[in-house]
């Protein structure tokens, strides 16, 4: 194993070094890189680093979670609400399998985390040791970039690369196996040098003025130009640019499911979310615009359905800072690659003000449709049972579209990003490419440390909850403040749903028991309440959102409600059901 | 489109794991490797991964993009057969005996261009270079005295063009989105930058 270590031109002679351990040189290397609080859980092979934490109590926070699941789907949550890195500390074995799914949501969905695993000591490693497993070849197709250390020389330089890969051009998890033995090695530690190049990586590709160019031309002769946006404009903090090149346009706009508070939910031009469960007009309409316009999206087969029916009548611009997704799916008329944070402004620059008003009365038309035909029977249920859109709709009202929601996985995750209101970017965290569920609670708690002023309310289904109801003991132990929403129907919603409709009603394994989630909480020491009539609805959520600390809002709703519109799974996006 | 034969040759840094994170790329898709080579390249302490795959252009187009997405991975491209010069190599081991009383074994070295490396009382080993075709041209040749054993190489290539790899290099940067490696300011000052 070679690596790479950047030795800068400084004057050698002049550096101060000083003697640490592995353990400590990686506490200085988080201290240099403004690490702030760290989700992880110890054990046997990182105990030397947990050690070296004791003394580093005062300068980062830690928070014990408990189940290294929770550790890093919370890490998510805090990067994804505060952009930062998120950082994970796991031991060897169990430990580091246990993050296995959360590396593989947050490769995904693009998220940037730093994972730090123990591993036995060298001399041991494929002896089949206590709690040693090959956790570089088990996490290789879910990260981005990942190392093992066997010598705590290696530490500040593959560290520094570490948080420069996961951070920069399309985020993404990295993690780092330590083996024991550095961890304890002393070593003569220089200044930090954080990393801002290497050489074989190249974070963001060249833009192409013609490019531009050509894309401007097509939006300026477009008739029915349509931009579909995902969570590009929000990794590469290109809100400003993405509202200014809409406005300028004057086309509509719709949001992938992690592009969505993007831009203000209410904002004129938006039109809604794209996709299986998204809204009637963008889905229908991308089959009828003249020219595409995808801003940091991916083209998701939930995003695209059937994708030799997709916008074929469309010419397709697609601006990406990754260049394996152009033509991944869908084939680009022009490609513009780069970090929209760039090529947006210059678009912006090329193109003429329009307003383009009898295309975006379409939108409204088949909005008028999707609101006759399936929000309102949503609001309006004819029977005393609750649906789940009346619950978020409620708390709309209360939040003002200033909380951040962290959804779980299922039908209340889909009629959450159908019907919450934003008025902020970073708010609406949920599970979008790999679906995880069980991600909504320790996600909340992530977003709670990472935006410790705003409001955070994790919103969950009975069966998703269940995965990881054992965070309500970090929560109770943290003493943080993050409202917990269970939207129960009894039912593994989603799956019960596709039974009714495409399985003739075969309730295959779907039909879960739930404990009383209020005793449950209580056991924790979390206040809360369990919700089943309507009129006890609002004083509810309010209760909730006025309470000092946690607080648990179990509300029954419809067993068997269906989320619609849907696109069937095989169908074109222009098939989209109303009911 | 077709499938047809490619050849995909990577230029990486030396590192370890990186032999599987490429692998994966075509593992993940249930795509056969037909034959990997790696070796040093022109520039020092550069890796060529040399691959040959029996996919579609727009597929092989595809695991290129992925493949130059892997952060120790400098460029990825791919070549027809008609663009490029190749060889295997093959080691064939016979018995001594059979080979001096029943082959006229000045015909047939001649024949495939083979040399023997190794000759003992007991065997002897042919060595040849070639395409598919003349290496199972003299396996097929030696069968009926009885081969030993037979190993073949995997393909390495070179491009046919004469101006070699930074010039390929430049015309796919034309519809490429990244710099031109050649014009990486660090390339070739590994050693004021890098320490191994």
């Amino acid at each position: 194993m070679q690596t790479l270590e950047v030795k800068k031109e400084i004057t050698k002679s002049k550096q101060k070094t000083r003697k640490l351990s592995g353990s400590a040189a990686l506490l200085e290397v988080f201290l240099a890189e403004k690490v702030e609080t760290i989700f992880g859980y110890p054990g046997g092979a990182i105990m030397p680093i947990y050690d070296a934490l004791y003394d580093y109590q005062q300068k980062m926070n830690h928070v014990l979670v408990r189940h290294e699941q929770g550790a890093i789907h919370a890490a998510q949550g805090y990067a994804r609400v505060s952009g930062k890195t998120g950082i994970v500390f796991a031991t060897s074995g169990p430990g580091a399998t246990n993050l296995v799914t959360g590396l593989a949501d947050a490769m995904i969905d693009s998220t940037p985390l730093v994972c730090i695993t123990g591993q036995v000591y060298a001399h041991l490693l494929g002896t089949d040791a206590f709690q040693e497993t090959d956790v570089i070849n088990i996490t290789t197709p879910v990260t981005k970039w990942n190392y093992q250390i066997t010598d705590a020389t290696e530490i500040p330089s593959v560290l520094a690369k570490a948080f420069y890969i996961a951070a920069s051009g399309r985020p993404g998890p990295v993690l780092i196996d330590i083996t024991k033995n550095a961890q304890i090695q002393e070593f003569e530690y220089e200044e930090y040098q954080p990393s801002e190049h290497i050489r074989s990586y190249r974070p963001k590709p060249i833009i192409r003025k013609k490019f531009v160019e050509e894309a401007a031309r097509l939006i300026n002769e477009a008739k029915k130009p349509f931009v579909i946006f995902g969570q590009g404009v929000i990794l590469g903090a290109a809100e400003t640019e993405f509202k200014n090149f809409i406005e300028k346009s004057g086309i509509p706009a719709a949001w992938t499911i992690l592009g969505m508070s993007a831009i203000p939910t209410d904002h004129p031009l938006a039109v809604g979310m794209l996709g299986m469960h998204g809204n009637y007009g963008p889905n229908v309409l991308t089959n009828e615009c003249d020219v595409l316009i995808a801003v940091g999206m991916r083209f998701d087969d939930r995003v695209t359905g059937r994708l030799d029916k997709y916008a074929k009548q469309a010419k397709v611009i697609h601006l990406d800072i990754d260049p394996a997704e152009i033509d991944k799916n869908v084939k680009s008329t022009v490609p513009v690659w780069g970090d929209c944070k760039e090529t947006l402004p210059m678009l912006t620059q090329l193109i003429e003000k329009k307003t383009h008003e009898a295309w975006h009365q379409k939108f409204k038309d088949f909005q008028k449709q999707e609101d006759e035909k399936c929000i309102y029977p949503e609001m309006h249920p004819a029977d005393d049972i609750l649906s789940m859109g009346e619950v978020i709709d409620a708390l709309n009202e209360f939040t003002k579209g200033d909380a951040i929601l962290v959804t779980d996985v299922g039908q209340h995750q889909m009629v959450t990003c159908r019907y919450a209101k934003y008025n902020q970017s970073k708010s609406n965290i949920t599970s979008g490419g790999l679906g995880t569920m069980g991600f909504a609670l320790p996600a909340a708690i992530g977003a709670k440390f990472g935006a410790p002023k705003r409001e955070v309310i994790a919103i969950a289904g009975d069966g998703g909850f269940q995965m990881t109801l054992q965070e309500l003991g970090t929560i109770m132990q943290t003493e943080l403040n993050v409202k917990i929403i269970i939207l129960n129907n009894q039912f593994l919603g989603m799956v019960r749903q596709w039974q009714e409709l495409f399985n003739d009603r075969r309730y295959s394994f779907v039909d879960i028991q739930s404990p009383d989630f209020v005793e449950l909480a209580k056991a924790y020491r979390i206040d809360g309440q369990k919700v089943i009539y309507r009129a006890d609805l609002k004083n509810a959520l309010k209760e909730m959102l006025e309470n000092d600390g946690a607080y648990l809002l179990e509300i029954m709703v419809g067993k068997e409600n269906n989320v619609f519109p849907m696109v069937p799974q095989g169908c074109s996006v222009s098939e989209i059901r109303l009911s | 489109m077709l499938k047809q034969e490619f050849t995909i040759t990577v230029y990486t840094e030396n590192q370890i794991g990186l032999l599987n994170r490429i692998a994966i790329i075509f593992s993940r898709r249930k795509i056969n490797i037909d034959s990997m080579n790696t070796s040093p390249s022109e520039i020092e302490g550069i890796h060529r991964f040399t691959i040959v795959i029996n996919e579609t252009e727009e597929v092989v187009k595809k695991l290129c993009r992925q493949i130059e997405k892997q952060v120790e991975v400098l460029k990825a491209y791919y070549n027809r057969n008609d663009e490029i010069v190749w060889q295997e190599l093959a080691l064939y081991k016979v018995s001594t005996d059979q080979i001096v009383e029943k082959v006229k074994v000045e015909r047939l070295l001649r024949k495939y261009g083979a040399r023997a490396v190794v000759i003992r009382k007991d065997y002897t080993v042919f060595e040849t270079t070639g395409h598919r075709e003349e290496t199972d041209g003299l396996l097929e040749a030696l069968e009926p005295y009885g081969v030993i054993e037979f190993v073949r190489s995997a393909r390495v290539a070179i491009i046919n063009a004469s101006s070699g790899f930074h010039e390929k290099l430049k015309e796919f940067e034309q519809t490429e989105p990244g710099e031109l490696v050649i014009e990486n300011e660090f390339l070739d000052k590994q050693d004021e930058v890098f320490s191994m």
